[in-house]
């Protein structure tokens, strides 16, 4: 398992109820939080760009939604877009891709997720939220295969528990938390 | 990437994209990497080949074969009037400016099956230019392009296109567009009429005409920035002064060569007109 302070990009999946679960986990990021985050979230296209404004708000960390060939930086918090894959490449620069839906999901949370481990491997910590979706499993057992770090959120709190539940039944993996716990770890990276 | 079939080592993906270059011409090399080896990698898994040798020997001894993976490996994923709120845009603020002009021509870079060229048709008869217009659609792979000039779409697709027609502010029965007959939709000859259609790889083919229009929409996404420079110098080449360029919604000419030769014309929709 990987050592937690050797984390250097946490990537969070989640689909419907995951916003909540962000909006109590961002607030209480500490001051000085320094390991970039990446948000591959479900969401419906027409809701565009609110989402960065609300999560904005709640947080000192800069929002931003992600671009082609941008550098992943600490300090920022980035959102996949609407409609596009995002992807990471080996230099650490983020990509996207507007290819087929994987799992009726684009951004699809596993394909960001299996990205991110292929480059960051035991330095990536991926969390998994609230969701109605199977997404992100595949994602989870491929990272978790590569050393990534997994934190599922616990189902019992999870608003739809499916996602977090798939998660757990499908790996290996048993490191589930509440939110309050997913703060802890985030804040001891 | 994934595990169960086996996988492509980096060195050996990069070898790959070398070979294919020597035998075949086909330039993948500054392609953005995460996406072409993802897509590699399930081409390699869902063919369930005994190994990555026998792969390899299949693609290089038969070029038919290599086509098939062409098609596979890049993005043909498109839609009639996909982002119609861009549609409404070209309507109301492109158009207008270009039916003023004796004659219009349009470049749709990367066309794949042809659904975004059949949209600007439809658009240009719809403000009564169509018949002095031609419709440029050129991609680097001869299946698509065949199969974009043939103006034959699946039926189950034309609810959605319908959909994202009236919201691009079309105010016609979008199926007096096409004859449907089984499960397939045939477009109007007088649409097709206008569109000429070629194969044309924006890595290494150069400028072949002057347009007042150019189209390149979620293309530049999946190549590197040295690569993107190219195609946006030869879009330069190949636009006519005050001509437009159309890109995709996460695509940009920003910090690019040519920025500075350019003024944003729709920020929110990513067109961008020459000025110089």
């Amino acid at each position: 398992m990987a050592q937690d302070e050797m984390i250097e990009l946490v990537i969070i999946g989640g689909s419907s109820g995951s916003l909540d679960a962000i909006l109590k986990i961002l607030p209480e990021l500490r001051v000085d939080f320094a390991v970039p985050l990446i948000v591959v979230m479900h969401r419906n296209i027409s809701s565009n760009s609110l989402l960065e404004e609300v999560l904005a708000s709640r947080t000192h960390l800069k929002v931003v939604e992600a671009e082609e060939k941008e550098m992943i930086t600490p300090g920022y918090i980035y959102i996949a877009p609407p409609d596009y894959h995002l992807l990471i490449e080996k230099d650490h620069t983020l990509s996207l891709d507007y290819s087929e839906k994987v799992n009726y999901s684009r951004p699809s949370i596993d394909v960001s997720f299996e990205s991110a481990a292929e480059i960051y491997r035991e330095k990536l910590a991926c969390i998994i939220l609230s969701g109605a979706n199977a997404d992100g499993t595949k994602g989870v057992v491929y990272a978790s295969n590569v050393g990534s770090k997994i934190i599922i959120q616990d189902p019992a709190e999870a608003i739809v528990p499916f996602m977090p539940e798939q998660a757990i039944v499908q790996t290996s993996v048993n490191n589930v938390l509440s939110v309050k716990g997913i703060i802890s770890f985030l804040n001891a990276l | 990437m994934t595990s169960t079939a086996g996988k492509i080592e980096w060195e050996e993906f990069e070898n790959l994209l070398v070979d294919i270059t020597d035998q075949y011409g086909y330039d993948f090399s500054q392609y953005s990497k995460a996406s072409l080896q993802r897509r590699i990698l399930s081409f390699y898994l869902k063919g369930k080949f005994g190994g990555y040798q026998d792969f390899k020997n299949r693609l290089f001894s038969d070029a038919n074969f290599f086509m098939y993976f062409v098609e596979e490996v890049t993005v043909n994923v498109t839609e009639m009037f996909r982002d119609p709120h861009f549609y409404k845009g070209l309507r109301e603020k492109i158009l207008p400016i270009l039916s003023t002009y004796p004659f219009i021509r349009i470049w749709h870079a990367g066309c794949s099956t042809g659904e975004e060229v059949y949209s600007m048709a439809i658009l240009l008869k719809e403000a009564n230019i169509l018949h002095k217009s031609l419709l440029y659609a050129t991609d680097l792979n001869p299946t698509v392009v065949e199969s974009a000039k043939s103006g034959i779409f699946k039926v189950s697709s034309m609810q959605q296109y319908s959909e994202n027609y009236i919201s691009s502010g079309g105010q016609k029965d979008f199926s007096s567009y096409y004859r449907a007959n089984y499960n397939l939709a045939k477009f109007d000859e007088e649409l097709t009429s206008k569109m000429v259609f070629s194969t044309h790889n924006l890595v290494s083919d150069s400028s072949f005409n002057e347009f007042q229009l150019i189209l390149c929409r979620n293309v530049l996404i999946y190549f590197e920035k040295k690569l993107q420079s190219r195609v946006l110098e030869l879009f330069d080449k190949s636009l006519d002064n005050l001509g437009f360029l159309a890109l995709g919604s996460k695509e940009s000419i920003k910090f690019s060569s040519i920025a500075s030769l350019y003024i944003p014309f729709d920020t929110k929709e990513k067109i961008w007109r020459k000025m110089k």
